[in-house]
């Protein structure tokens, strides 16, 4: 297919895309807007993730970290300096934060930028550690992380955490950050760079070998994944309007691999769409734990069975299909195209062949 | 000038002694061979000339720079590439990847023009499509270009490693055990691609082997290891009749026609 | 500080070494064998006084018996979680055992909010375990002593199977060489479920004393405890048995005197610890007593 069509039918997606958010802002409800947002969130999680493990083959476990570095910021940026004082209640808030607000989306940059900073310190000690080694650094690192939130009221209102953000994420925001982050990080994947990360997932001594300088390259893929989640973690800030360091303990970097796992490793279609199952399952799943009725019949909730189902799907994917729910398949518009013609070859066959 | 000066170096691992005061020089254009029983420390030499052990004792330079403890992909950049004995290829990859990744360290192009794409960045990439697939028709995988390497049959493979070996534009080339696991007739056939490429890559030659008809055949001078020491060195004949080499190697099955 | 208060932070800092020293035990052991972090470990750990409640709540069975059968079934948990969750994988890349690790601890975790509810549950406390001593200045709880005692007790038992008894032996040698181990007949399979009963066996020991020391007991007190005793065991040298009852008594004595010393920085204590591991392994991965195994170019 030439690069010509790709792109027009690319545009042509995006435009229609863009009609379905418009209209998915101004007709649906709050709560199924919410699921849609927090899908869209997750494939950003998701998908900068992959960047890492799928692609890089590095086994980070502090996105959560990230996350939160990234919802503090956006956090104090966007509130109005008024409001801070006022919610501040255990010391009061350190200059500068006390005078900067700024608008959402340079607060979003910083967000990104702050998390990518973070992630080149600690990932240029902590990559040159393998698999699990590396995977209990990187938790260490987003479990001080989250300690300090809690500890330093000064900046972060500590356990208390930072109520009232006002609620600027919108389907427009996070459908758009999805969209720009898989754009950068498949034009990352689609390059020599990408190849290169690649080559350091299949076999680290020989990509070394070949010339590719894993330092340069291992803390390169960290720091655009922290970036990407950093950027997540000021949408989920101003989605949830409510941030505290509870929200960012390694459950959520288990919800994020979850849907890795299930979407399968180098698959940024299969997180897409394991982005958009999960947190559909979640939420429609609710009752089960919160109880429901059938007529006159209550039945009652069971809680935590959400998670067991989840952690039970994990455990047979890697069991069983380690490729993902999907098998690691990539969207694109000839596979597509290819797909749909042998739906309709396969019927044209079958009617010739019954002479 | 010599290309590659390994100075008496040592290699120690704790108590262990691999590599004991090895010598070398090489010059550019030759063919030498490494030879010794297995265990002999002779990876060691290789890994140690590739950075990825650094000698204990001692250096070694390459057209005149130090290289000794260089970061490997450093010493790719400088001009060194090599093969494994047990073969470093990148399974999932697709064979043609294998190679496009061996022009990556020569990139000049950012990472931001890579990934936006930009008219730079465009053209080295075709420019790298182009030279993978060359190296591809010399090897003769130009076929099953899009196949996952892991898949290839192992004679295959060999040759696929060397490909991406090519690719990173060295002027030293150190083959570990290019031969193992081949039939006669392969043998034969690699005989003559290491030749072949030697010219029209302008390549300076260093290999293991363990198969005598390769290295008595093609290799212009020989030293063999044994127990991490160099035991002898010379040029084919005078390697055949050496006693020393001959008591190291009794009871290994040494036919060299 | 006076010498009293310091003697008494001690007394607590051996005792709480001593549980995580229990624990560490079982990660040690599985990482020595399988080279694989039992993320899971932790929820093992917690699944013991939770039989050892409903044992006794339910069942009514006497105390003693309440805690023999809450470690046989958690050892029968650490097995079958071996045995679905981590043999099929044997071959597989290592990161897909982590992964799996990593389920089977929220797996477990859940099942645990499922069945028990997340109401926190208080374990009963024979009157033997509610008697303080004196000495000198110092109160010690029943428990301390007990933690410490019945821990030395269990260790001795287990270094007595490990270096004196033929599973012991096995245990060794698949964890110096899997493939050599199975070709000189060991029964690797058998070995390791064994390895992983024993582990848990342990934990569950542990689970119970800090179920005896800090009575309130909620599905997710084994992620942090069970994350500590994997720092331990990694200080001590992972793979290394010494090392990790080495590990578990150096980590609790730092957890404790480091909020005795700084107690404005008390709210830091898990961050410290964390910052131990991450020190240790950039700098001394081996710990204290390990040692480098290379991987062969």
């Amino acid at each position: 297919m030439k690069k010509q069509n790709t792109k027009i039918f690319t545009i042509f997606a995006l435009i229609v895309l863009g009609i379905l958010v418009y209209l998915a802002e101004n007709h649906l409800d709050a709560y199924k807007l919410r699921i849609l947002n927090l899908s869209a969130i997750y494939i950003t999680l998701g998908v900068s993730l992959n960047l890492i493990y799928g692609f890089t083959g590095q086994f980070s476990l502090g996105h959560a970290g990230f996350m939160a570095i990234g919802a503090y910021v956006t956090a104090l940026l966007v509130l109005p300096p008024y409001y801070k004082e006022m919610i501040f209640i255990l010391e009061p808030l350190a200059w500068p934060f006390t005078v900067m607000h700024t608008p959402f989306i340079v607060a979003l940059f910083f967000s990104g930028l702050f998390a990518a900073i973070a992630a080149l310190l600690i990932g240029l000690p902590v990559l040159r550690l393998k698999g699990d080694y590396l995977g209990i650094a990187t938790l260490g690192f987003a479990e001080i992380i989250r300690v300090i939130a809690n500890n330093i009221p000064r900046i972060t209102n500590g356990a208390l955490g930072i109520k009232g953000i006002p609620e600027f994420t919108n389907l427009w925001w996070t459908a758009g950050v999805a969209i720009f982050t898989i754009y950068i990080i498949k034009g990352l994947i689609n390059s020599s760079y990408g190849r290169a990360l690649m080559a350091i997932r299949e076999n680290e001594i020989a990509a070394e070998v070949i010339g590719v300088n894993l330092t340069y390259h291992k803390v390169m893929s960290f720091t655009i994944s922290a970036f990407f989640a950093g950027v997540a973690g000021g949408l989920f800030a101003c989605l949830l309007t409510t941030i505290d360091p509870k929200a960012f303990m390694f459950l959520m970097t288990f919800n994020i691999l979850i849907v890795v796992v299930l979407g399968g490793f180098g698959s940024i279609t299969g997180t897409v769409i394991a982005a958009f199952l999960f947190n559909f399952f979640l939420e429609y799943l609710r009752p089960i734990e919160a109880g429901f009725n059938i007529g006159p019949i209550v039945v009652p909730g069971i809680p935590g069975l959400r998670m067991v189902t989840f952690a039970a799907l994990l455990l047979i994917v890697i069991l069983y299909k380690q490729k993902g729910l999907l098998g690691g398949i990539e969207f694109t518009w000839e596979g597509l195209f290819q797909f749909v013609n042998k739906l309709f070859s396969k019927n044209k066959s079958s009617e010739g062949s019954a002479t | 000038m010599e290309l590659l000066n390994v100075d008496s170096i040592t290699m120690k691992f704790g108590g262990l002694t691999a590599v004991n005061n090895f010598k070398l020089k090489i010059n550019p254009g030759e063919l030498i061979g490494l030879i010794g029983p297995n265990g002999a420390g002779k990876t060691t030499v290789f890994n140690m000339i590739t950075g990825i052990y650094t000698p204990t004792i001692n250096k070694i330079y390459f057209q005149d720079n130090d290289i000794t403890g260089m970061k490997p992909d450093k010493i790719a950049r400088e001009g060194i590439a090599r093969t494994f004995q047990n073969m470093r290829l990148m399974d999932n990859l697709t064979v043609l990847d294998n190679v496009m990744i061996g022009f990556h360290l020569h990139l000049k192009s950012t990472l931001t023009s890579a990934i936006f794409k930009f008219p730079g960045y465009v053209r080295e990439e075709e420019d790298i499509y182009s030279r993978s697939m060359e190296l591809l028709g010399k090897v003769e995988l130009e076929k099953c270009k899009m196949e996952k390497a892991g898949s290839l049959p192992y004679g295959q493979q060999r040759k696929l490693e060397i490909a991406r070996a090519l690719a990173t534009g060295p002027k030293l080339l150190l083959l570990d055990e290019p031969a193992a696991g081949m039939n006669p007739q392969e043998t034969r056939r690699l005989m003559d691609f290491i030749q072949k490429i030697q010219d029209e890559f302008s390549l300076t030659i260093f290999l293991i082997e363990h198969d005598m008809k390769v290295v008595m055949g093609i290799c212009k001078r020989i030293l063999v290891m044994d127990y991490g020491i160099t035991i002898a060195e010379g040029n084919p004949k005078e390697i055949q009749n050496n006693p020393e080499v001959i008591k190291a190697y009794l009871g290994v099955d040494a036919n060299y026609a | 500080m006076s010498l009293n208060l310091f003697l008494q932070n001690v007394a607590n800092g051996l005792s709480l070494g001593s549980l995580y020293a229990l624990i560490a035990i079982g990660y040690t052991m599985v990482y020595g064998i399988l080279r694989l972090i039992n993320f899971a470990h932790g929820e093992i750990f917690m699944l013991a006084p939770y039989f050892l409640y409903f044992g006794f709540l339910i069942f009514h069975l006497p105390w003693w018996a309440s805690a023999v059968v809450a470690i046989i079934l958690t050892a029968v948990t650490g097995m079958l979680s071996e045995r679905i969750a981590y043999r099929p994988l044997r071959d597989a890349p290592k990161i897909s055992v982590l992964i799996s690790a990593i389920g089977v601890s929220f797996f477990l975790q859940n099942l645990a909010i499922v069945v028990f509810s997340g109401i926190p549950r208080s374990v009963h406390r024979p009157e033997f375990f509610k008697t303080l001593f004196q000495f000198g200045g110092i109160r010690i709880q029943s428990t301390l002593i007990a933690s410490v005692i019945v821990s030395a007790i269990f260790l001795t038992l287990l270094i007595y199977i490990v270096y004196r008894t033929k599973t012991g032996l096995a245990m060794r040698a698949i964890s110096a060489d899997i493939e050599t181990s199975r070709l000189m007949a060991v029964d690797v399979n058998q070995t390791i479920a064994m390895t992983f009963v024993i582990g848990s066996a342990l934990a569950a020991v542990g689970g119970i004393l800090w179920g005896l020391r800090f009575p309130q007991l909620f599905p997710w007190m084994g992620m942090i405890p069970g994350l500590k005793a994997f720092i331990a065991a990694v200080v001590g040298g992972i793979g290394n048995i010494p090392g990790a009852m080495l590990g578990g008594l150096i980590l609790g004595m730092t957890e404790i005197l480091f909020v005795a010393f700084l107690p404005a920085l008390s709210g830091y204590r898990d961050a410290f610890i964390f910052l131990i591991l991450i020190l240790i392994l950039l700098f001394k991965p081996d710990g204290i007593l390990g040692k480098n195994v290379q991987e062969k170019v």
